[in-house]
């Protein structure tokens, strides 16, 4: 796994917080769990997690509040 | 099969509702108040001798050979200029009217040569018909005299006699056969709004003139074919009929080049096509064209095209030739050991915007149903993603809000992030029509594009934008409606949740989202955003329209909110004349969205996590569907570089050239076991490829087109597959290969399916479509006839969605090393990535790309123009040439992307749309400086590419 498409998944994770973020405040988190449930493929879900477990940095605050209504892809 | 001949009315129809009788030649007929008598007469079946009018145009009264003679008036009145009147007893043919007509009919013939039998135009000649009709037996007067048709006189020069003028590669310009008629003037000025064309002298010197008497290719002509059209004579002419001669039979078919989705007749003799003729029935384009569809057709007999499946095992090697059978097959094997190794996941599709729905829907029900995963992406991922996703958020369908008719009742036009006149040619006539009968024009937009000022028409107000402030921009009109109480209170009330406006209109109102405050980022000056703002608000009806220079940003989805949020805090949705209208780049992008070619969507829009969607599709298709959103191209290309994506079947696309940072998708590509391209010429991407299949024009397949008003168009086989077969067979050989039980004998069953399927399709048909020329989706039991507008009686989702729009500024800035702005676009003459039109003589109008720089940054480059420049982002750099020109702002360069050559894209960066990984193509921070060649990586590229392009046994394929 390559460590530029994981800074990839960061980025476009935070993208996404970033725009949730500016929603009003209690839809923010389920609107960035809803869109990464959405549109994300398993792989990619995944890698996001195994980044989480391995300490989350570089991720926005609201990814990680978001992360427990994202659902968790099966073990590949 | 004969010709599809069309009425020719001759005046354009009257709107009026009233409606008035009079009796002609006996015969009672009523009509619509200010119907011409010329019309009316039409209408009853009564053709009324004409030579300058057409309906196409206001009419003339020039020729004099229309006249009638109307009971109890004097005289003899032209039919095409006289309106109909309550109870006049009309007759168009008594004696006076024949020995009139006649000697008006003489006088032309006097000074025209009598070249019929040798004419291009026989057969298919007004004048011929009219000196037929008029009974024209003699002419008594000689070219002794003066006249336009001799180039000597007497032995003398005539200076009178101009010669042909054949500059342009399409149609030719023969003064000697002019009758001086203006029709093509008017079409130009009417039907194209391009004012190319005049008449220059006065009585026998008149003349018609391109420019300031110019050849046609240097003037302002755009080579629409309108005033071809619209010439009776052989004046102008297609050069193709001059080839060939006239057509015998005709089939009406769609246009495959952009999303406006011209109807055209393809007018045939035998299996040649003789030319395509815009169709006065076709309900987008009313009868008009531009150079692609008209002309720009020869790309389908051009001998680059492939014509033989191949294959290869490493991209290194030479093409070999085989049958189709043995690429089936490898392909099916290739895919299965790639699966069963790599596991389900590892292969995926990718449809195209430029093949029908029909072949689209296959290619994702191949992937759905034969790979068993939702690995299906489309082109539209790098163009319109977007607007599908922010017009679903704010309103519920992904989907413009009206017709192109709708332009006719607009009021004020907002145009953001497009370039009409050379993106949507055909709306752009239609839209520069309406500014002409005084609607307003807003341009947003970082250049000045052509409408900003053009013949007569002008921008009230352009705001010149830093590229990438969109949702600024919009942000602050926002702004300024709602704080100065603009807002449409009552159709807020009652379309939107009024909770959800309060708590958006407090967002925008902050001092923060003011113009003045926003000026430092978007660089346009408060004063017209204000302006803009209150014109949009209180001029009457107000319609957006967009295109890629919204959806191609880090923000393009919050900016197509931005934009419905407008639409709606205005209450400019639900009739003619308003709207949100995204203007589709290729011709097919809005059907392939419909067609669910993108990865967590079945066709109609539906997730693929809906259980009550997957089951249908699941009953119909006998297998178990993946509820798992799939991979996005730009994830599938990640993934490759990974190494757990190894196969994919790409068709009609060129995701080499069309798509951002070369080298990144290039490593990606690289990094497959198993690429296969289905297209007609070896693309880019092929440079990549292990299977090459050949595909089939729009010209040698049945299918559906949908354009960028939701109308499902008929495409119409007009000529056998050169290649052998229509690309929806080959998918369907494939997906046998594979194992899959397909039969379909004809595109209409595939139709069917969809419309069994997916509930805004329900009463599409073959029969249907032809019955009714088109329709708009939805097309269903409640909205039998389609759908021209949308959400007309309250929003598809219920209440109209007001969402936040934060400006974001992009992470691509502006700094030392890379201190310009780069933004691209297209041009007129190409579409896309050119793969087509490169391959006819539109090359004559657009050799190369060219980078547009402000005449300040270029002089503190020590750039002259027409100077080789090397640009450089941190993703690449190229050398192209450049254009010093004050449409684009200091600080801004520009450029197409049409020639692989240039290969704008390895300067495009992988940053994207936050919510649909649509790339940011507008916005790249760059450097320009001199250059004296091509970069090493052009060098590399070169050879790659023609390595990449050898086949065994044959001499290197051209590009
Ligand atoms: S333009 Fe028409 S009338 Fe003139 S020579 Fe040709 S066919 Fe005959
Ligand atoms: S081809 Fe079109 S733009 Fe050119 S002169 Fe004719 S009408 Fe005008
Ligand atoms: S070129 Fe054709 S359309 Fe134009 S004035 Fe002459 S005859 Fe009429
Ligand atoms: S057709 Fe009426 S004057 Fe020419």
């Amino acid at each position: 796994m390559s460590a530029n498409t994981n800074a990839k998944l960061i980025y476009m994770a935070n993208q996404i917080a970033t725009f949730f973020q500016s929603q009003p405040a209690n839809e923010a988190a389920q609107g960035v769990a809803t869109h990464i449930n959405k549109y994300w493929e398993s792989r990619m879900r995944r890698k996001l997690f195994e980044h989480i477990e391995h300490g989350g940095e570089g991720l926005n605050p609201l990814v990680l509040e978001a992360a427990p209504k994202i659902r968790k892809p099966e073990a590949a | 099969m004969s010709l599809v001949h069309e009425i020719n009315y001759g005046t354009p129809a009257s709107k009026s509702e009233k409606l008035v009788t009079l009796t002609i030649d006996g015969q009672e007929i009523s009509v619509p108040e200010g119907t011409s008598i010329m019309r009316a007469a039409m209408e009853a079946g009564i053709e009324v001798p004409k030579l300058c009018a057409s309906d196409m145009m206001d009419a003339f009264g020039s020729c004099r050979l229309c006249l009638v003679e109307i009971e109890g008036r004097a005289g003899m009145p032209a039919s095409c200029t006289t309106p109909v009147a309550q109870g006049i007893s009309v007759s168009t043919q008594t004696q006076r009217l024949k020995d009139v007509r006649r000697g008006v009919m003489e006088l032309y013939i006097s000074d025209h040569p009598l070249d019929c039998l040798t004419c291009a135009a026989n057969g298919d000649c007004e004048l011929q018909d009219m000196a037929g009709a008029v009974g024209l037996r003699d002419v008594r007067y000689g070219y002794d005299g003066s006249n336009h048709v001799k180039a000597r006189n007497n032995g003398e020069i005539n200076i009178q006699w101009a010669p042909k003028d054949e500059s342009n590669p399409y149609f030719t310009f023969d003064p000697a056969k002019c009758i001086v008629c203006s029709r093509c003037v008017r079409a130009c000025e009417e039907v194209q709004g391009t004012f190319a064309l005049t008449i220059s002298g006065r009585g026998f010197d008149s003349r018609v003139s391109a420019g300031m008497s110019e050849d046609f290719v240097s003037s302002e002509c755009v080579s629409c074919g309108a005033c071809v059209q619209a010439c009776p004579t052989a004046t102008l002419t297609e050069k193709s009929v001059i080839e060939i001669g006239q057509p015998e039979h005709s089939v009406v078919t769609t246009c495959a080049y952009c999303g406006v989705g011209c109807s055209f007749k393809a007018e045939m003799r035998g299996e040649e096509l003789v030319r395509m003729v815009p169709w006065k029935d076709g309900q987008a384009n009313r009868g008009h064209s531009c150079v692609k569809g008209r002309f720009a057709y020869g790309y389908s007999s051009h001998k680059d095209r492939i014509l033989n499946p191949m294959i290869r095992d490493k991209i290194s090697d030479p093409w070999r030739e085989v049958t189709w059978e043995e690429a089936y097959a490898h392909v099916a094997s290739e895919f299965r050991r790639i699966q069963y190794q790599y596991g389900r996941d590892s292969v995926g599709g990718i449809t195209s915007s430029r093949c029908t729905n029909e072949e689209t829907y296959l290619v994702q029900k191949l992937v759905r149903a034969g790979f068993g995963n939702n690995n299906v992406d489309t082109c539209a991922r790098v163009c319109h993603s977007p607007t599908g996703y922010g017009l679903n958020q704010t309103f519920g369908t992904s989907a413009g809000t009206q017709n192109f008719d709708s332009v006719e009742h607009t009021d004020v036009a907002i145009i953001i992030g497009a370039n009409p006149t050379d993106g949507h040619p055909v709306f752009a006539s239609r839209l520069k029509k309406r500014l002409r009968e005084g609607a307003k024009l807003i341009v947003i937009d970082p250049r000045r594009i052509d409408l900003v000022r053009s013949a007569h028409v002008e921008a009230s107000y352009h705001l010149p934008i830093k590229p990438g402030t969109n949702v600024a921009i919009l942000t602050a009109l926002a702004h300024v409606i709602v704080t100065e109480g603009l807002a449409d209170e009552a159709f807020i009330r009652e379309r939107c949740d009024w909770s959800e406006f309060e708590d958006w209109a407090a967002f925008v109102a902050e001092p923060y989202h003011s113009p003045e405050a926003t000026e430092a980022h978007t660089g346009v000056a408060a004063e017209l955003v204000r302006g803009a703002a209150r014109l949009y608000a209180t001029g009457g009806n107000g319609a957006i329209y967009y295109g890629l220079g919204v959806t191609e940003h880090s923000q393009g989805s919050t900016t197509v909110m931005a934009i419905a949020n407008l639409a709606m805090v205005t209450g400019n949705i639900g009739r003619p004349g308003v709207g949100v209208n995204p203007l589709r780049g290729q011709n097919n992008v809005q059907g392939s969205c419909d067609m669910g070619s993108f990865p967590h969507e079945l066709p109609g829009y539906r997730h693929i996590s809906d259980d009550a969607t997957r089951e249908t599709f699941e009953k119909l298709w006998g297998v178990t569907l993946n509820n798992e959103p799939g991979l996005r191209i730009p994830n599938m290309l990640d993934a490759a570089v990974d190494g757990t994506f190894k196969g994919l079947y790409i068709q009609g696309e060129d995701i080499l050239q069309s798509d951002p940072d070369t080298k990144h998708v290039a490593a990606g590509l690289a990094a497959m076991e198993c690429v296969v391209v289905q297209d007609l010429f070896l693309n880019e991407t092929a440079n990549y490829a292990h299977v090459f299949l050949p595909g089939s024009t729009f010209l040698e397949k049945d299918g559906t087109f949908t354009n960028a008003e939701r109308r499902i168009n008929r495409v119409r086989k007009v000529m056998r597959p050169k290649n052998g077969y229509a690309d929806w067979e080959v998918t369907q050989k494939l997906a046998q290969a594979m194992g899959l039980d397909w039969n379909y004998g004809h595109p209409s069953e595939i139709m069917d399916e969809i419309a069994a399927t997916t509930p805004t399709f329900a009463l599409v048909s073959y029969d249907y479509l032809d019955e009714m020329g088109s329709v708009q989706w939805p097309c269903n039991e409640k909205a039998p006839l389609g759908s021209p507008i949308m959400h007309v009686d309250g929003f598809v989702r219920g209440k109209g969605k007001f969402i936040r729009t934060e400006y974001v500024a992009t992470d691509e800035k502006t700094g030392p090393r890379f201190p310009l702005l780069l933004t691209t676009g297209r041009i007129l003459s190409h579409y896309n990535v050119g793969a087509q039109t490169r391959r006819t003589d539109n090359v004559v109008w657009h050799p190369e790309d060219r980078l547009e720089i402000h005449p300040h940054d270029a002089e503190q480059r020590g750039i002259r123009d027409g100077d080789w420049v090397r640009l450089a982002s941190r993703s690449g750099d190229t050398t192209l040439r450049a254009l010093i020109t004050d449409r684009v702002a200091p600080g801004v360069v520009y450029t197409t992307f049409h020639h692989p050559t240039t290969q704008a894209n390895v300067i495009t960066t992988d940053f994207s749309d936050w919510a649909t990984n649509c790339p940011e193509y507008k916005v790249t921070a760059v450097q320009v400086s001199p250059s004296n060649g091509p970069t090493d990586w052009q060098i590399d590229y070169d050879e790659q590419a023609r390595q990449s392009r050898r086949i065994a046994g044959k001499l290197e394929a051209a590009e």
